[in-house]
Protein backbone atom coordinates (compact mmCIF):
# COMPACT_ATOMS: atom_id res chain seq x y z
CA UNK A 1 0.00 0.00 0.00
CA UNK A 2 2.36 2.34 0.66
CA UNK A 3 3.68 2.10 -2.62
CA UNK A 4 1.25 4.56 -3.76
CA UNK A 5 2.02 6.96 -0.83
CA UNK A 6 4.57 8.52 -3.10
CA UNK A 7 2.28 11.13 -4.95
CA UNK A 8 4.46 10.91 -8.11
CA UNK A 9 3.40 7.37 -8.68
CA UNK A 10 0.33 8.14 -7.78
CA UNK A 11 -0.09 10.33 -9.77
CA UNK A 12 0.90 7.91 -13.07
CA UNK A 13 -1.50 5.59 -11.39
CA UNK A 14 -4.10 8.41 -12.01
CA UNK A 15 -2.97 9.44 -15.04
CA UNK A 16 -3.23 5.43 -16.49
CA UNK A 17 -6.76 4.73 -14.71
CA UNK A 18 -8.61 8.30 -15.67
CA UNK A 19 -8.59 7.07 -19.25
CA UNK A 20 -10.34 4.03 -18.76
CA UNK A 21 -13.01 5.59 -16.18
CA UNK A 22 -13.77 8.36 -18.32
CA UNK A 23 -14.87 6.09 -21.07
CA UNK A 24 -16.75 3.83 -18.88
CA UNK A 25 -18.57 6.96 -17.81
CA UNK A 26 -19.55 8.02 -20.62
CA UNK A 27 -20.62 4.62 -22.66
CA UNK A 28 -22.87 2.84 -19.13
CA UNK A 29 -24.43 6.66 -18.64
CA UNK A 30 -25.24 6.84 -22.60
CA UNK A 31 -26.07 3.27 -22.38
CA UNK A 32 -28.44 3.18 -19.03
CA UNK A 33 -30.01 6.48 -19.60
CA UNK A 34 -31.15 5.12 -22.96
CA UNK A 35 -32.23 2.03 -21.42
CA UNK A 36 -34.08 3.54 -18.04
CA UNK A 37 -35.38 6.15 -20.15
CA UNK A 38 -36.60 5.05 -23.49
CA UNK A 39 -35.82 1.12 -23.61
CA UNK A 40 -37.20 0.02 -20.11
CA UNK A 41 -40.98 -1.48 -19.78
CA UNK A 42 -43.09 0.63 -17.63
CA UNK A 43 -44.04 -0.25 -13.92
CA UNK A 44 -47.48 -2.00 -13.98
CA UNK A 45 -48.66 0.15 -11.15
CA UNK A 46 -46.02 3.21 -11.29
CA UNK A 47 -46.31 3.92 -15.08
CA UNK A 48 -43.54 6.14 -16.31
CA UNK A 49 -42.28 7.49 -12.80
CA UNK A 50 -40.79 4.25 -12.11
CA UNK A 51 -38.08 5.23 -13.95
CA UNK A 52 -36.85 7.91 -11.45
CA UNK A 53 -35.93 4.55 -9.83
CA UNK A 54 -33.08 4.40 -12.23
CA UNK A 55 -31.60 7.85 -10.96
CA UNK A 56 -32.11 7.76 -7.50
CA UNK A 57 -31.55 4.01 -6.17
CA UNK A 58 -27.95 4.41 -8.06
CA UNK A 59 -27.23 7.73 -5.95
CA UNK A 60 -28.71 6.30 -2.73
CA UNK A 61 -26.02 3.72 -3.20
CA UNK A 62 -23.38 5.99 -4.31
CA UNK A 63 -24.46 7.90 -0.90
CA UNK A 64 -23.32 5.08 1.30
CA UNK A 65 -20.47 3.70 -0.83
CA UNK A 66 -19.20 7.09 -0.83
CA UNK A 67 -19.54 7.24 3.40
CA UNK A 68 -17.73 3.88 3.24
CA UNK A 69 -14.62 5.68 1.46
CA UNK A 70 -13.97 8.58 3.92
CA UNK A 71 -14.15 5.85 6.79
CA UNK A 72 -12.08 3.54 5.27
CA UNK A 73 -9.52 6.11 4.19
CA UNK A 74 -10.16 7.60 7.82
CA UNK A 75 -8.81 4.33 9.25
CA UNK A 76 -5.96 3.81 7.17
CA UNK A 77 -4.88 7.67 7.92
CA UNK A 78 -4.63 7.22 12.02
CA UNK A 79 -3.57 3.66 11.75
CA UNK A 80 -1.05 4.21 9.08
CA UNK A 81 -0.67 7.29 8.68
CA UNK A 82 -0.83 6.49 5.26
CA UNK A 83 -0.10 10.43 3.35
CA UNK A 84 -2.82 9.83 0.56
CA UNK A 85 -5.17 8.29 2.73
CA UNK A 86 -5.49 11.97 4.82
CA UNK A 87 -6.67 13.80 1.68
CA UNK A 88 -8.43 11.45 -0.10
CA UNK A 89 -11.45 11.70 2.68
CA UNK A 90 -10.89 15.48 1.89
CA UNK A 91 -11.06 14.54 -2.13
CA UNK A 92 -14.35 12.51 -1.61
CA UNK A 93 -16.68 14.30 0.53
CA UNK A 94 -18.19 16.39 -1.98
CA UNK A 95 -18.91 13.96 -4.41
CA UNK A 96 -20.50 11.94 -1.74
CA UNK A 97 -22.60 14.73 -0.64
CA UNK A 98 -23.56 15.56 -3.81
CA UNK A 99 -25.18 11.81 -4.59
CA UNK A 100 -26.98 11.81 -0.85
CA UNK A 101 -28.15 15.54 -2.11
CA UNK A 102 -29.21 14.09 -5.45
CA UNK A 103 -30.54 11.20 -3.79
CA UNK A 104 -32.60 13.07 -1.04
CA UNK A 105 -34.32 15.32 -4.54
CA UNK A 106 -34.87 12.62 -6.64
CA UNK A 107 -36.24 10.46 -4.15
CA UNK A 108 -38.78 13.87 -3.12
CA UNK A 109 -39.43 14.20 -7.04
CA UNK A 110 -40.51 10.35 -7.52
CA UNK A 111 -42.37 10.55 -3.75
CA UNK A 112 -44.85 13.62 -4.91
CA UNK A 113 -46.64 10.94 -8.17
CA UNK A 114 -46.18 7.90 -5.31
CA UNK A 115 -47.02 9.27 -2.19
CA UNK A 116 -48.86 12.72 -3.10
CA UNK A 117 -45.65 14.58 -1.06
CA UNK A 118 -42.65 15.51 -1.84
CA UNK A 119 -41.29 15.05 1.56
CA UNK A 120 -42.07 12.26 4.06
CA UNK A 121 -40.48 11.52 7.30
CA UNK A 122 -40.09 7.79 7.01
CA UNK A 123 -37.39 5.66 7.58
CA UNK A 124 -35.35 5.52 4.76
CA UNK A 125 -35.44 9.38 3.57
CA UNK A 126 -34.86 10.23 7.24
CA UNK A 127 -31.61 8.32 7.48
CA UNK A 128 -30.73 9.53 4.16
CA UNK A 129 -31.29 13.19 5.41
CA UNK A 130 -29.06 12.31 8.59
CA UNK A 131 -26.40 10.70 5.98
CA UNK A 132 -26.35 14.22 4.54
CA UNK A 133 -26.20 16.21 7.44
CA UNK A 134 -22.90 13.71 8.55
CA UNK A 135 -21.15 14.79 4.94
CA UNK A 136 -21.59 19.06 6.23
CA UNK A 137 -20.42 17.91 9.25
CA UNK A 138 -17.48 16.05 7.93
CA UNK A 139 -16.69 19.10 4.98
CA UNK A 140 -16.86 21.81 7.43
CA UNK A 141 -14.76 20.42 10.16
CA UNK A 142 -12.33 19.77 6.97
CA UNK A 143 -12.74 23.61 6.65
CA UNK A 144 -12.39 24.78 10.56
CA UNK A 145 -9.30 23.56 10.76
CA UNK A 146 -6.42 25.65 9.51
CA UNK A 147 -3.64 23.00 9.93
CA UNK A 148 -3.95 20.44 6.67
CA UNK A 149 -2.62 17.33 8.65
CA UNK A 150 -4.93 17.78 11.96
CA UNK A 151 -7.76 18.66 9.75
CA UNK A 152 -7.34 15.11 8.00
CA UNK A 153 -6.80 13.40 11.26
CA UNK A 154 -9.25 15.06 12.94
CA UNK A 155 -12.08 13.94 10.34
CA UNK A 156 -10.51 10.68 10.32
CA UNK A 157 -11.74 10.27 13.87
CA UNK A 158 -15.26 11.90 13.17
CA UNK A 159 -15.32 9.40 9.83
CA UNK A 160 -14.91 6.41 12.25
CA UNK A 161 -17.18 7.60 14.95
CA UNK A 162 -19.98 7.78 12.49
CA UNK A 163 -19.54 4.44 11.02
CA UNK A 164 -20.31 3.40 14.36
CA UNK A 165 -23.36 5.42 14.64
CA UNK A 166 -24.76 5.73 11.05
CA UNK A 167 -25.94 2.14 11.50
CA UNK A 168 -27.54 3.15 15.13
CA UNK A 169 -29.20 6.19 14.00
CA UNK A 170 -30.64 4.46 11.08
CA UNK A 171 -31.95 1.77 12.71
CA UNK A 172 -33.40 4.15 15.17
CA UNK A 173 -35.30 6.07 12.70
CA UNK A 174 -36.20 2.88 10.87
CA UNK A 175 -37.47 2.04 14.19
CA UNK A 176 -39.13 5.25 14.31
CA UNK A 177 -41.40 5.44 11.68
CA UNK A 178 -41.46 3.64 8.52
CA UNK A 179 -43.45 3.81 5.25
CA UNK A 180 -40.91 3.47 2.62
CA UNK A 181 -41.37 -0.26 0.68
CA UNK A 182 -38.92 -2.57 1.89
CA UNK A 183 -35.66 -3.19 -0.33
CA UNK A 184 -36.39 -5.17 -2.91
CA UNK A 185 -32.65 -5.41 -4.84
CA UNK A 186 -30.15 -6.22 -1.93
CA UNK A 187 -32.10 -9.54 -0.87
CA UNK A 188 -30.56 -13.04 0.12
CA UNK A 189 -33.38 -14.71 -1.66
CA UNK A 190 -32.54 -12.44 -4.92
CA UNK A 191 -34.10 -9.39 -6.83
CA UNK A 192 -37.38 -9.60 -6.85
CA UNK A 193 -37.34 -6.78 -9.46
CA UNK A 194 -37.52 -7.92 -13.32
CA UNK A 195 -34.26 -7.80 -15.58
CA UNK A 196 -35.83 -5.36 -17.78
CA UNK A 197 -35.36 -2.97 -14.98
CA UNK A 198 -32.69 -4.31 -13.14
CA UNK A 199 -30.16 -4.31 -16.42
CA UNK A 200 -30.65 -0.06 -16.88
CA UNK A 201 -30.73 -0.12 -12.88
CA UNK A 202 -27.13 -1.69 -12.65
CA UNK A 203 -25.83 0.11 -15.73
CA UNK A 204 -26.53 3.39 -14.11
CA UNK A 205 -24.99 1.95 -10.62
CA UNK A 206 -21.81 1.48 -12.83
CA UNK A 207 -21.70 5.05 -14.51
CA UNK A 208 -22.44 6.45 -11.42
CA UNK A 209 -19.06 4.57 -9.62
CA UNK A 210 -17.14 5.28 -12.70
CA UNK A 211 -17.75 9.31 -12.53
CA UNK A 212 -17.24 8.91 -8.96
CA UNK A 213 -13.81 7.52 -9.93
CA UNK A 214 -13.07 10.03 -12.65
CA UNK A 215 -13.62 13.33 -9.82
CA UNK A 216 -12.50 11.50 -6.71
CA UNK A 217 -9.05 11.19 -9.06
CA UNK A 218 -9.20 14.28 -10.15
CA UNK A 219 -9.99 15.89 -7.01
CA UNK A 220 -6.64 13.82 -5.19
CA UNK A 221 -4.82 15.03 -8.10
CA UNK A 222 -5.85 18.65 -7.08
CA UNK A 223 -5.18 18.34 -4.07
CA UNK A 224 -1.57 16.79 -4.29
CA UNK A 225 -0.52 19.52 -7.02
CA UNK A 226 -2.00 22.03 -4.47
CA UNK A 227 0.37 20.81 -1.85
CA UNK A 228 3.30 20.78 -3.54
CA UNK A 229 2.79 24.98 -4.57
CA UNK A 230 1.87 25.17 -1.22
CA UNK A 231 4.95 23.49 -0.49
CA UNK A 232 7.27 25.50 -3.42
CA UNK A 233 5.59 29.00 -1.97
CA UNK A 234 6.17 28.16 1.21
CA UNK A 235 10.08 27.66 0.48
CA UNK A 236 9.88 30.82 -1.28
CA UNK A 237 8.09 32.80 1.09
CA UNK A 238 4.84 33.24 -0.82
CA UNK A 239 1.07 32.86 0.49
CA UNK A 240 -1.12 31.21 -1.84
CA UNK A 241 -4.48 30.78 -1.47
CA UNK A 242 -6.29 27.17 -1.50
CA UNK A 243 -9.07 26.35 -4.26
CA UNK A 244 -9.94 22.52 -3.31
CA UNK A 245 -12.90 22.87 -1.24
CA UNK B 1 -1.50 -0.71 44.01
CA UNK B 2 -0.87 2.29 45.27
CA UNK B 3 -0.54 3.59 41.75
CA UNK B 4 -4.60 2.48 40.99
CA UNK B 5 -5.50 3.95 44.54
CA UNK B 6 -3.63 6.92 43.29
CA UNK B 7 -5.15 7.32 39.66
CA UNK B 8 -8.68 6.73 40.93
CA UNK B 9 -7.76 9.48 43.12
CA UNK B 10 -6.46 11.74 39.87
CA UNK B 11 -9.70 10.91 38.07
CA UNK B 12 -11.69 12.37 40.99
CA UNK B 13 -9.62 14.78 41.59
CA UNK B 14 -10.44 16.28 37.87
CA UNK B 15 -14.12 15.45 38.57
CA UNK B 16 -14.31 17.69 41.50
CA UNK B 17 -12.70 20.71 39.84
CA UNK B 18 -14.57 20.60 36.94
CA UNK B 19 -17.48 20.83 38.47
CA UNK B 20 -16.37 23.49 40.76
CA UNK B 21 -15.25 25.20 37.38
CA UNK B 22 -18.80 24.99 35.97
CA UNK B 23 -20.34 26.57 39.29
CA UNK B 24 -17.88 28.91 39.44
CA UNK B 25 -18.66 32.73 38.17
CA UNK B 26 -18.89 32.24 34.20
CA UNK B 27 -19.90 29.05 34.07
CA UNK B 28 -21.91 27.00 32.44
CA UNK B 29 -23.67 25.27 35.29
CA UNK B 30 -26.47 28.46 35.45
CA UNK B 31 -26.19 29.29 31.68
CA UNK B 32 -27.60 25.85 30.67
CA UNK B 33 -30.61 25.42 33.24
CA UNK B 34 -31.55 29.29 32.47
CA UNK B 35 -31.49 28.46 28.67
CA UNK B 36 -33.35 25.38 29.95
CA UNK B 37 -35.74 27.69 31.31
CA UNK B 38 -36.28 30.07 29.01
CA UNK B 39 -36.31 27.69 25.85
CA UNK B 40 -39.18 25.70 26.71
CA UNK B 41 -41.40 28.27 27.85
CA UNK B 42 -40.99 30.12 24.67
CA UNK B 43 -42.84 26.98 23.13
CA UNK B 44 -46.21 28.11 23.77
CA UNK B 45 -45.61 30.97 22.68
CA UNK B 46 -44.91 29.41 19.18
CA UNK B 47 -47.75 27.13 19.38
CA UNK B 48 -50.27 28.38 21.35
CA UNK B 49 -51.09 27.70 25.08
CA UNK B 50 -54.42 25.22 24.16
CA UNK B 51 -53.04 22.35 27.46
CA UNK B 52 -53.71 19.54 24.52
CA UNK B 53 -51.54 20.81 22.11
CA UNK B 54 -48.75 21.34 24.67
CA UNK B 55 -49.45 18.16 26.56
CA UNK B 56 -48.57 16.19 23.06
CA UNK B 57 -45.58 18.31 22.57
CA UNK B 58 -44.28 18.54 25.96
CA UNK B 59 -41.92 15.33 26.12
CA UNK B 60 -40.42 16.29 22.79
CA UNK B 61 -39.83 19.42 23.64
CA UNK B 62 -38.04 18.99 26.93
CA UNK B 63 -36.37 16.78 25.22
CA UNK B 64 -35.20 18.41 22.56
CA UNK B 65 -34.18 21.52 24.67
CA UNK B 66 -32.29 19.86 27.47
CA UNK B 67 -30.35 18.72 24.03
CA UNK B 68 -29.99 21.97 23.07
CA UNK B 69 -29.02 23.36 26.18
CA UNK B 70 -26.12 20.23 27.05
CA UNK B 71 -25.07 21.15 24.00
CA UNK B 72 -24.30 25.35 24.55
CA UNK B 73 -22.37 24.21 27.60
CA UNK B 74 -20.40 21.69 25.42
CA UNK B 75 -18.07 23.72 23.51
CA UNK B 76 -16.54 25.45 26.46
CA UNK B 77 -15.92 21.60 27.98
CA UNK B 78 -12.17 21.77 26.73
CA UNK B 79 -11.49 24.97 25.49
CA UNK B 80 -10.97 26.79 28.37
CA UNK B 81 -8.36 24.16 29.65
CA UNK B 82 -6.67 24.20 25.83
CA UNK B 83 -6.43 28.12 25.84
CA UNK B 84 -4.32 28.44 29.23
CA UNK B 85 -2.05 25.47 28.98
CA UNK B 86 -3.89 23.28 31.89
CA UNK B 87 -4.74 20.85 28.79
CA UNK B 88 -0.99 20.15 28.45
CA UNK B 89 -0.52 19.27 31.96
CA UNK B 90 -3.70 17.11 32.26
CA UNK B 91 -2.25 15.09 29.46
CA UNK B 92 0.42 14.17 32.11
CA UNK B 93 -1.00 12.33 34.52
CA UNK B 94 -1.20 9.53 35.56
CA UNK B 95 -4.61 8.80 34.05
CA UNK B 96 -3.67 9.58 30.95
CA UNK B 97 -5.82 11.58 28.27
CA UNK B 98 -8.54 9.00 28.14
CA UNK B 99 -8.74 9.08 31.74
CA UNK B 100 -8.95 13.56 31.98
CA UNK B 101 -11.49 12.68 28.61
CA UNK B 102 -13.98 10.21 30.86
CA UNK B 103 -13.22 12.69 34.08
CA UNK B 104 -14.41 15.86 32.25
CA UNK B 105 -16.64 14.33 30.49
CA UNK B 106 -18.42 13.13 33.50
CA UNK B 107 -18.35 15.78 35.60
CA UNK B 108 -19.96 18.03 32.57
CA UNK B 109 -22.56 15.50 33.51
CA UNK B 110 -23.25 15.82 36.69
CA UNK B 111 -22.69 19.70 36.87
CA UNK B 112 -24.76 20.65 34.01
CA UNK B 113 -26.62 18.00 32.56
CA UNK B 114 -27.84 16.28 36.24
CA UNK B 115 -29.46 19.84 37.37
CA UNK B 116 -31.76 19.75 33.83
CA UNK B 117 -32.88 16.43 34.67
CA UNK B 118 -33.98 17.91 38.12
CA UNK B 119 -35.18 20.60 36.42
CA UNK B 120 -37.26 18.71 34.05
CA UNK B 121 -40.34 17.98 36.27
CA UNK B 122 -40.81 21.45 36.91
CA UNK B 123 -41.27 22.15 33.04
CA UNK B 124 -43.16 19.30 32.24
CA UNK B 125 -45.36 20.95 34.71
CA UNK B 126 -45.62 24.09 32.60
CA UNK B 127 -46.59 22.08 29.58
CA UNK B 128 -48.54 20.27 30.83
CA UNK B 129 -46.96 16.69 30.70
CA UNK B 130 -49.67 13.90 31.39
CA UNK B 131 -49.11 12.85 35.11
CA UNK B 132 -47.97 9.30 34.37
CA UNK B 133 -45.44 10.65 31.98
CA UNK B 134 -43.50 12.25 35.05
CA UNK B 135 -41.64 9.46 36.27
CA UNK B 136 -40.30 8.23 32.86
CA UNK B 137 -39.39 11.66 31.84
CA UNK B 138 -37.27 11.84 34.77
CA UNK B 139 -35.89 8.46 34.16
CA UNK B 140 -35.69 8.12 30.29
CA UNK B 141 -33.31 11.55 30.74
CA UNK B 142 -31.25 9.89 33.36
CA UNK B 143 -30.54 7.08 30.71
CA UNK B 144 -30.38 9.25 28.00
CA UNK B 145 -28.31 12.35 28.69
CA UNK B 146 -25.45 10.55 29.76
CA UNK B 147 -25.04 9.62 25.97
CA UNK B 148 -25.03 13.51 25.39
CA UNK B 149 -22.40 14.42 27.13
CA UNK B 150 -20.59 11.92 25.70
CA UNK B 151 -21.03 12.07 22.36
CA UNK B 152 -20.85 15.89 22.81
CA UNK B 153 -17.32 15.50 23.95
CA UNK B 154 -16.00 14.14 20.65
CA UNK B 155 -17.30 16.60 19.45
CA UNK B 156 -16.06 19.40 21.56
CA UNK B 157 -12.50 17.70 21.80
CA UNK B 158 -12.40 17.69 17.56
CA UNK B 159 -13.55 21.36 17.28
CA UNK B 160 -11.31 22.29 20.27
CA UNK B 161 -8.94 24.15 18.74
CA UNK B 162 -11.10 25.78 16.48
CA UNK B 163 -11.54 29.71 16.80
CA UNK B 164 -15.23 30.30 17.68
CA UNK B 165 -16.13 26.32 17.09
CA UNK B 166 -19.46 25.89 18.62
CA UNK B 167 -21.36 26.18 15.82
CA UNK B 168 -19.18 24.02 13.95
CA UNK B 169 -19.12 21.65 16.89
CA UNK B 170 -23.52 21.16 16.59
CA UNK B 171 -23.05 20.60 13.02
CA UNK B 172 -20.97 17.44 13.67
CA UNK B 173 -22.82 16.34 17.72
CA UNK B 174 -26.50 16.93 16.46
CA UNK B 175 -26.96 14.00 14.46
CA UNK B 176 -25.68 11.77 16.55
CA UNK B 177 -27.93 13.00 19.06
CA UNK B 178 -31.07 11.40 17.20
CA UNK B 179 -31.47 7.77 18.70
CA UNK B 180 -31.15 9.45 22.17
CA UNK B 181 -34.28 11.97 21.13
CA UNK B 182 -35.77 9.29 19.40
CA UNK B 183 -35.73 6.48 22.07
CA UNK B 184 -36.01 9.05 24.99
CA UNK B 185 -38.98 10.57 23.94
CA UNK B 186 -40.45 7.36 22.32
CA UNK B 187 -40.32 6.20 26.59
CA UNK B 188 -42.13 9.02 27.87
CA UNK B 189 -44.88 8.57 24.96
CA UNK B 190 -45.42 5.28 25.47
CA UNK B 191 -46.32 4.95 29.05
CA UNK B 192 -48.67 8.08 28.12
CA UNK B 193 -50.02 5.70 25.95
CA UNK B 194 -50.32 3.13 28.31
CA UNK B 195 -47.45 0.99 26.07
CA UNK B 196 -45.04 -0.67 27.91
CA UNK B 197 -41.46 1.77 27.66
CA UNK B 198 -39.38 -0.98 28.76
CA UNK B 199 -37.70 -1.63 24.98
CA UNK B 200 -37.52 2.32 24.04
CA UNK B 201 -35.44 2.47 27.79
CA UNK B 202 -33.66 -0.40 27.09
CA UNK B 203 -32.35 0.49 23.60
CA UNK B 204 -31.66 4.59 24.89
CA UNK B 205 -29.41 2.67 27.98
CA UNK B 206 -27.41 0.74 25.17
CA UNK B 207 -26.80 3.81 22.96
CA UNK B 208 -25.44 5.30 26.16
CA UNK B 209 -22.91 2.38 26.72
CA UNK B 210 -22.07 2.76 22.81
CA UNK B 211 -20.93 6.15 24.25
CA UNK B 212 -19.54 4.89 27.17
CA UNK B 213 -17.35 2.49 25.26
CA UNK B 214 -16.52 5.17 22.13
CA UNK B 215 -16.22 8.14 23.30
CA UNK B 216 -13.28 8.67 25.72
CA UNK B 217 -11.33 6.24 23.02
CA UNK B 218 -12.41 8.94 20.20
CA UNK B 219 -12.42 12.39 22.61
CA UNK B 220 -8.76 11.60 23.72
CA UNK B 221 -7.55 10.66 20.19
CA UNK B 222 -8.79 14.27 19.27
CA UNK B 223 -7.50 15.99 22.49
CA UNK B 224 -4.02 14.39 21.55
CA UNK B 225 -4.53 15.59 18.11
CA UNK B 226 -5.01 19.14 19.33
CA UNK B 227 -2.24 18.94 21.51
CA UNK B 228 0.74 18.28 18.30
Amino acid sequence: MHRFANPAQFNRLADKILPWAIAITVITLVVGLYYALFASPEDYQQGSSVRMMYVHVPAAWMAMFVYGVLAVSGFVALVWKHPLALISGKAAAPIGAVFTLLALITGSLWGKPMWGTYWEWDGRMTSVLVLFFFYLGYMALWQGIEDEDKAGKATSILALVGVVNLPIIKFSVEWWNTLHQPASVMRLDGPTIHTDMLIPLLTLAVAYKAYFVVVFLWRMKLEINERKISALAQAANVKVHHYGG
Amino acid sequence: MTAAVKSTGVFWAVVRRDIKLAWSQGGTGTMALSFFLIAVSLFPFGVGPEPQMLARIAAGVIWVVALLACLLSLDRLFQADFEDGSLDDLALSPIGMMGIAAAKTLAHWISTVLPLVVMAPLLAMLMQLPNEGYLFLVVSLLIGTPALSLFGAIGAALTVSVRRGGVLMSLLVLPLYIPTLIFGVGAVDAVILSADPTPHLALLGAVTLVGIVVSPFATAAALRLSLE
